[in-house]
């Protein structure tokens, strides 16, 4: 198999195809956990994890599944490793558990996941939906931490928790909704312009 | 003779206006206000007045410079939208963060949108908002008129009667004539309601403004203050709420925005109309004492569909098509 192409699959999640700022999906987790970086972080890698497994799983039965029951099948997939995910959470991290809340069992019918399983792991080899499913993760982890970043930073003067000026008060309205829309609009605005002048 | 024969293509007849003049009439007509809100609330004033227009400037420059545009910061758009910025704030309001208010109303209210012509929200309104959401504590600490002493504050008239510490103005130890002359507590544009009033003639004078905004909009709130703002009908105070707050600031200067409101005179009456009533319903409902900033940034969200709700019959065409 063609090595760079290979290699393409699990890279076109982190900018090119970028699921939060290309391609617009998961935007409700995106916009309500981005408040801190560790939130972000913690909601990226549960998403990602579920990435992979269910990109796994769907692409190892994707010969046996009725075309025609194939969404309530890759549910049922997705929603038993979101309950694992919840189950650890809640074991071992139970604070970051209580302050993702609802947003951990939301990543059943996270649009990202079940996206990638309907449109790559049911078409592909469980190798490249591994990898797909890898970059994916990636790229939302990403994503959803440079937004993260900006809001924690703006917002409360913190980064994961550090308190780094006391001097000026923050801007509440960044750790709000408005400030979420915001931060994010004018990310993929940036993002537009820089792939614009990488193809021109 | 052959000049004569020959023809150019329309338009034909030509005045002077152009959006350089407009901008800076509206700006000299807004002075008034400005010079009696700093000869009110002291010198502190005049720096954020003076911060609010040159972050404005400044940015509107570097990022027309940035997208390869003509430098147009001469046209007075800027400046005049750091002017109104200034004036909706506290003079005690911290400098810095009047900039970045300044700043924001420019480069993401405006030129994100795609310059001049095209934002859809009022930018200088859209900065306010901005601050008040992020730094609400600031926005809301008033000094009291001819101390100037940063340190003694007072609540605005509308802020005592949200929080029932008040029902008429004569309460608050006010009478008309000081709400007229500007002798309160509010921000720094928005007080001199005698200044506004000369400016906003003057703008009606000179047919800049139509009547139909601002007309819509204090007569819905006024006729809404009465039947629904007091106690019972006919006993709510009128005349305060309507010199209260920012309502004369607000609808001569801000809800007139060309870019941002109605085109039709239909359109203006319903777009000044849903001001007041938003008006209404936030200073008596809502969370703020003042709610005439957010009743026209709703309203602008609105203009397209008023536009094209009122779009008047082509010639020659069927009413509706």
């Amino acid at each position: 198999m063609d090595m760079k192409k290979t290699l393409k699959e699990f890279t076109k999640g982190i900018l090119r195809e970028n699921p939060v700022f290309v391609i617009a999906l998961g935007l409700c987790p995106t916009l309500a956990v981005s408040v801190s970086l560790e939130n972000a972080l913690g909601m990226g890698l549960a998403a990602s994890f579920v990435l992979l497994f269910s990109n796994l799983l769907i692409s190892a039965i994707r010969n046996i599944v009725p075309a025609r029951i194939r969404i309530p099948c890759f549910i049922v997939v997705i929603a038993s490793f979101v309950t694992i995910v919840e189950l650890l959470m809640a074991a071992f991290s139970p604070q970051l558990a209580r302050q993702l809340g609802i947003f951990v069992p939301l990543i059943v019918v996270n649009c990202i996941i079940l996206g990638r399983a309907e449109s790559f792991a049911s078409r592909n080899t469980v190798f490249l939906s591994v990898l797909d499913g890898l970059g994916m993760g990636l790229g939302f982890t990403l994503a959803l931490s440079l937004i993260a970043v900006i809001r924690e930073f703006l917002g409360s003067g913190k980064i994961l928790g550090h308190v780094l000026f006391e001097s000026f008060p923050p801007a509440t309205i960044m750790i709000l909704a408005p400030g979420a829309l915001l931060t994010m609009g004018l990310l993929i605005g940036l993002i537009n312009l820089i792939t614009s002048r990488n193809k021109g | 003779m052959q000049n004569k024969l020959s023809l150019s293509i329309s338009p034909h007849i030509r005045k002077k206006e152009s959006i350089t003049r407009i901008m800076w009439t509206v700006f000299l007509c807004l002075l008034p206000s400005g010079i009696a809100g700093i000869f009110i609330f002291g010198i502190r004033s005049l720096w954020i007045i003076f911060a609010c227009i040159s972050t404005a400037m400044l940015t509107e420059a570097l990022i027309l410079f940035l997208r390869h545009k003509k430098l147009a910061i001469a046209d007075g758009s800027a400046a005049l939208t750091g002017l109104l910025l200034a004036y909706n704030l506290p003079s005690t309001f911290p400098v810095w963060m009047a900039c970045v208010g300044s700043f924001f109303a420019i480069a993401v209210c405006k030129q994100a949108f795609g310059g001049l012509g095209r934002n859809i929200f009022n930018p200088a309104l859209a900065g306010r908002a901005f601050l008040v959401i992020a730094w609400p504590k600031y926005m809301v600490s008033f000094s009291k008129p001819f101390i100037y002493v940063d340190s003694i504050t007072a609540a605005t008239p509308l802020n005592l009667l949200k929080q029932g510490r008040i029902e008429s103005i004569q309460q608050a130890g006010l009478d008309y004539f000081d709400m007229f002359l500007g002798n309160r507590g509010g921000c720094i544009g928005e007080v001199c309601i005698a200044c506004l009033i000369l400016g906003a003639i003057f703008l009606l004078w000179r047919r800049i403004i139509s009547w139909h905004i601002p007309a819509s909009f204090i007569t819905t709130l006024a006729l809404l203050t009465f039947f629904l703002g007091g106690p019972q009908v006919g006993q709510a105070d009128v005349l305060f709420s309507i010199m209260a707050g920012g309502v004369v600031l607000g609808a001569f200067f801000m809800a007139t925005d060309y870019v941002t409101s109605a085109l039709t005179d239909k359109g203006k009456l319903i777009f000044g109309f849903g001001c007041g009533l938003l008006t209404f319903i936030i200073r008596k409902w809502g969370g703020y004492p003042e709610g005439v900033s957010f009743a026209i940034l709703i309203m602008n969200a609105t203009v397209p569909l008023l536009d094209r709700f009122c779009s008047p019959r082509i010639y020659g065409y069927e009413k509706n098509t």
